[in-house]
């Protein structure tokens, strides 16, 4: 748990921006199916280690704001958002506890989670893709969450908090 | 701050917390089903795209920076080899437009002939592509233009080769456009050669569309260029779309499997132009408006 006084709130709302930044920035042909979903990975950061009444709210919001940027109907993402992150959000006082290689596993399933409500939305309106595409950004998770939790610890507390 | 409350909000916590995804949860879903049934709204889009437009910019920044620094740092012969290629292009469009502006007089007097309404033109805007990338599981692009530039949704939009797509909705600076290959995509087309009118898909590849409800006897050969038809009232009528590059005749089925590939080089354009509102093009103004940026 954060100790108080050296949680820095500004920091989460940095990564956010800076999350929704980088799932526009334009990544070549090859390599963007594999683009981790940055705005997910940090609200499941925020989701186990500063839990607290605004973060369904933000996810919400960065979903519309994902929306907007990607010409999708609005709520789609927002949807995806909220419920992957109610899992996390739930379990976080056991998901804070376990070491990295754990918490990787979690990540990969909430990030199944999240791809499969887009999934889901997407079939709904006739706008169909293989399933397998779905499953892409999982890798990009496996490689990018252990580093963002790493550098979002040392941002907010300044150091990597003991597990 | 929850990290450093005590026990009571805790056990309230849980069901709160159920409750809350619950209650948002149906609100994305009610908001997606407006969303997509109509044109309700609006508003709420324009002030996000409006929030989301910095952030495109910004994320569009090293790619606009790369190609900044790539055409400064191209040599002199270069350029003068390029503004010479270019020269004798417009040299050529030139010529080829003479023609056109007699041949366009022409159908003028044949349709007034015929009591036929003329033609509609159509005045043109550039715009740039924002390089961004949008939902990988969609084929839109986004324009650095929007309704403080009159765009509006339903524009068609062209690069030099043909059809690239079109609005489908409109920020006050910015604009996503639906490209022909998105899989929610169809335009209607006919073959260029018989009139021959048809549907085209997009398919969810940037090379391909699927034609369909061609039947298995319909005249129609790999080659055949396909343009708009003004069936739809979306796309103004004469303008490529593609190429039929397959004809799949399949004798237990009812239409033959058609694919085409699209003449405009859908991953490649940077500047597009949007055909904005339309004029009849008796007007002979029109090429005023097509060199206004």
């Amino acid at each position: 748990m954060a100790k108080k006084g050296s949680d820095r709130p500004s920091v989460l709302v940095l990564a956010l921006l800076i999350a929704l930044l980088l799932s526009a920035v334009p990544l070549s042909e090859s390599l963007a199916p594999f683009r981790p979903d940055w705005v997910a990975l940090v609200l499941l950061y925020m989701a186990i280690y500063t839990p607290n009444q605004w973060l369904m709210t933000s996810a919400f919001f960065c979903g519309l704001i994902m929306d907007a940027l990607f010409a999708t109907p609005l709520g789609q993402y927002s949807l995806a958002l909220i419920i992957a992150c109610y899992f996390p959000h739930k379990l976080h006082l056991r998901l804070m506890l376990v070491p990295i290689w754990q918490s990787t596993v979690s990540a990969v399933l909430y990030i199944a989670t999240y791809q499969f409500v887009l999934f889901w939305v997407n079939g709904a309106n006739n706008n169909d893709v293989g399933a397998g595409f779905y499953l892409w950004p999982i890798i990009g998770t496996v490689i990018v969450w252990p580093v963002l939790l790493v550098i979002l610890d040392t941002a907010r507390l300044g150091r990597r908090t003991k597990t | 701050m929850p990290s450093g409350s005590n026990g009571v909000h805790r056990l309230s916590h849980g069901r709160a917390l159920g409750l809350r995804t619950f209650i948002l949860s149906i609100f994305c879903i009610g908001l997606m089903m407006i969303d997509l049934r109509g044109d309700m709204l609006r508003p709420a889009r324009e002030l996000l795209m409006s929030i989301a437009y910095p952030l495109q910019t910004v994320a569009a920044t090293p790619a606009s920076l790369l190609n900044w620094s790539d055409d400064s740092g191209r040599s002199r012969a270069e350029l003068a080899l390029e503004n010479a290629r270019l020269k004798r292009e417009r040299l050529l469009s030139d010529a080829r437009l003479q023609q056109l502006n007699a041949i366009a007089a022409e159908n003028d007097r044949l349709r007034a002939m015929l009591d036929a309404r003329p033609r509609v033109g159509a005045d043109m805007r550039v715009a740039q592509i924002i390089d961004v990338d949008t939902d990988r599981y969609r084929h839109r692009v986004v324009l650095n233009k929007g309704a403080n530039q009159e765009i509006a949704t339903r524009q068609a939009i062209v690069d030099a080769n043909g059809i690239v797509g079109q609005v489908i909705e409109v920020g006050p600076f910015s604009s996503n456009v639906m490209l022909i290959s998105d899989p929610g995509h169809a335009i209607p087309v006919e073959v260029v050669r018989n009139g021959l009118r048809t549907v085209a898909f997009g398919a969810g590849e940037y090379d391909q569309l699927d034609v369909r409800y061609l039947p298995n006897n319909a005249d129609v050969v790999v080659g055949d260029l396909l343009v708009t038809t003004s069936l739809g009232g979306d796309f103004p009528p004469g303008y490529p779309v593609a190429e039929i590059t397959a004809v799949d005749i399949q004798p237990r089925q009812e239409f033959a499997k058609v694919t085409a590939t699209p003449v405009a080089a859908l991953t490649q354009i940077r500047e597009v132009l949007v055909l904005a509102s339309r004029q009849p093009i008796t007007d002979t103004e029109d090429e005023d408006g097509q060199e206004r940026e």
